[in-house]
């Protein structure tokens, strides 16, 4: 039953929901502006907000003084990358789980979430040295696995909800009807399984591109990831905010349009299912 | 009903996640205990020797032990106190009817997804500068002496732009529990004569509060661990007045070398970790036996 609203009252709420989106989404809209002044025009006081002269030359100066696309490169495979092969080793046990538990089913979930709980500060002396003696440092290789092993828990997680939620009958008629285990797989399961899949590699690439203890500790520039990058222009030289905003834009668009795309499994994926 | 041979099979599926989640656990973990006893200093390279407690005695009693903790206790306390109260408000402004609705959440929740060093570096620099950021202008603006955030009050600034970050969460998770909530119950509860403020305490709150907890607790997990917006904002500064716990032992690891004394300090936080971990596994656990 819908509730008849007032139209005043719907106009004050989203007179004061707006102003408030606005004040939230202002620093983006901020960076996203300032990436088109001259470096002048960033620093002026007053700031001009919409009436100057816009220019690209930021992003093109980004790209040829420091190899912009090289770091997005490392980011696009650091994320991917991790986010893949943790996919590949999570699928199987998730689905095991989801269609074989056993008394201690919970108790490996419950298990594997905690390993989360690690700060990373507990494991980041070993894997530092480790790192430095079989010349890991600063490799992309590296830091797949790492963030690979970070989000595991994450991706199983989110699997098993989703599988959970196919129906158990379904499998076992196909079985009766003699289906192998591939053809379970590829012709059963996959087709049902492919939303949860695909939100949750939406979401562990969105982790994984932002993510910026590890990527910060374990690089230096030859695999540096847009995070570290980015965090080179806190000790810049002279005027710099039109190019640290044309940088931190284009890091930024990509995740930010996916993350719009996935509010929903971002809130599942995010409490562990415990909200919905 | 499963079999023997599915069951079988359905151990060496989740072999490869559980033997890999394992080895990360507990090998360096065990590592970092084992250097946490050693005196051992990458400047002196095969100098390690058995230390015993000494680590910890140095690392417990260091007075910048105290100060990190302090200073990791009131970013994660401020950051919460925001992003929780902030977040009921807004989410309960979301909930009602508006025109745009759709707009406005992707505009609210956008700051989630913008990566740590480039939130720290955008409010530094182009908020908080003293000379040509916004807040100085505005400051100027009003006729009021524009403030040096990151020096003067250097650590509410920080808890400023970590409870940006984390406000679109608590308000998306709070958004999502408040839109369950059943309609005729409100409704019902309306109609009694229930004004909005014993609504929201005696049927709001109540229902919202599993997802506070939830937010809560996950919350303070990566708070425990802020890192990246400390290191290019301020680097633990001035002095040690925002180094926080993952900071101070990231400084004595790669900035002195002090590996037996940071390890002694990542085991304290992970102690400290745990401590909060034991309460959000206990929540998740109740669900999934719902």
């Amino acid at each position: 039953m819908a509730r008849k609203v007032s139209t005043s009252r719907k106009l004050t709420f989203t007179a004061l929901a707006w102003i408030v989106a606005f004040l939230i989404f202002f620093p983006i809209l901020w960076t996203f502006l300032t990436s088109f002044k001259t470096e002048a025009e960033a620093v002026a006081s007053p700031p001009s907000f919409l009436f100057f002269d816009w220019t690209t030359e930021n992003y093109a100066e980004v790209q040829s003084r420091s190899d912009y696309f090289k770091h997005f490169f490392n980011s696009v495979v650091i994320s991917l990358g991790s986010t893949l092969i943790g996919l590949l080793i999570a699928i199987p046990a998730a689905w095991a789980m989801a269609f074989s538990p056993t008394k201690r089913t919970k108790d490996v979930l419950m298990w594997m979430l905690s390993t989360k709980m690690m700060p990373p500060v507990g494991a980041m002396i070993p894997i530092y040295l480790i790192f430095r003696d079989t010349g890991f440092l600063d490799t992309r290789t590296g830091l797949v696995v790492v963030l690979m092993l970070i989000n595991l828990p994450i991706i199983v997680w989110m699997l098993y909800t989703y599988f959970k939620e196919i129906p158990g009958e379904i499998l076992e008629a196909a079985r009766m009807d003699g289906a192998s285990l591939s053809q379970e797989l590829t012709q059963v399961l996959a087709p049902m399984a492919v939303p949860g899949i695909a939100s949750t590699v939406l979401l562990n690439i969105i982790l994984s591109w932002n993510e910026a203890f590890w990527t910060l500790n374990l690089t230096a520039s030859k695999a540096a990831p847009l995070t570290a990058f980015i965090a080179s222009y806190s000790s810049p030289e002279g005027l710099f905010y039109a190019k640290l905003s044309a940088a931190s834009t284009m890091a930024i668009a990509p995740v930010l349009i996916m993350g719009w795309f996935s509010q929903k499994q971002l809130v599942r994926g995010l409490t562990f299912g415990a909200v919905k | 009903m499963a079999t023997t041979h599915t069951r079988s099979h359905a151990r060496l599926m989740m072999a490869p996640s559980v033997l890999l989640l394992f080895l990360w656990m507990i090998v360096p973990l065990a590592m970092t205990i084992y250097f946490s006893f050693l005196r051992y200093n990458l400047l002196m390279p095969g100098m390690e020797e058995y230390t015993g407690f000494l680590n910890y005695q140095f690392f417990l009693t260091d007075p910048a032990f105290f100060t990190a903790l302090g200073n990791t206790l009131l970013l994660t306390g401020g950051v919460l106190l925001i992003t929780v109260i902030g977040g009921i408000l807004l989410a309960l402004l979301l909930d009602q009817p508006i025109f745009g609705q759709g707009i406005v959440r992707i505009l609210v929740i956008a700051p989630f997804f913008v990566m740590p060093t480039v939130s720290a570096l955008v409010w530094k620099n182009m908020f908080f500068n003293p000379v040509n950021g916004i807040f100085a202008w505005l400051f100027k603006l009003f006729g009021a002496q524009p403030l040096d955030w990151l020096a003067q009050i250097p650590l509410l600034s920080i808890i400023f732009i970590v409870a940006w970050q984390w406000l679109p969460f608590s308000t998306l998770i709070l958004l999502t529990a408040l839109q369950s909530l059943d309609e005729e119950q409100k409704e019902a509860a309306e109609m009694d004569g229930a004004g909005f403020l014993s609504r929201f305490i005696y049927i709001v709150l109540p229902h919202m509060a599993r997802a506070i907890t939830v937010v809560i607790l996950i919350q303070t997990i990566f708070l425990l661990s802020v890192f990246a917006e400390i290191l290019v904002t301020t680097n633990g500064g001035p002095g040690i007045q925002t180094t926080n716990l993952t900071y101070l032992v990231y400084a004595q690891a790669l900035l002195q070398f002090d590996i037996g004394g940071a390890s002694a300090g990542g085991i304290v936080a992970v102690i400290l970790a745990n401590i909060v971990a034991f309460f959000l596994m206990r929540m998740i656990g109740k669900n999934l036996e719902g």
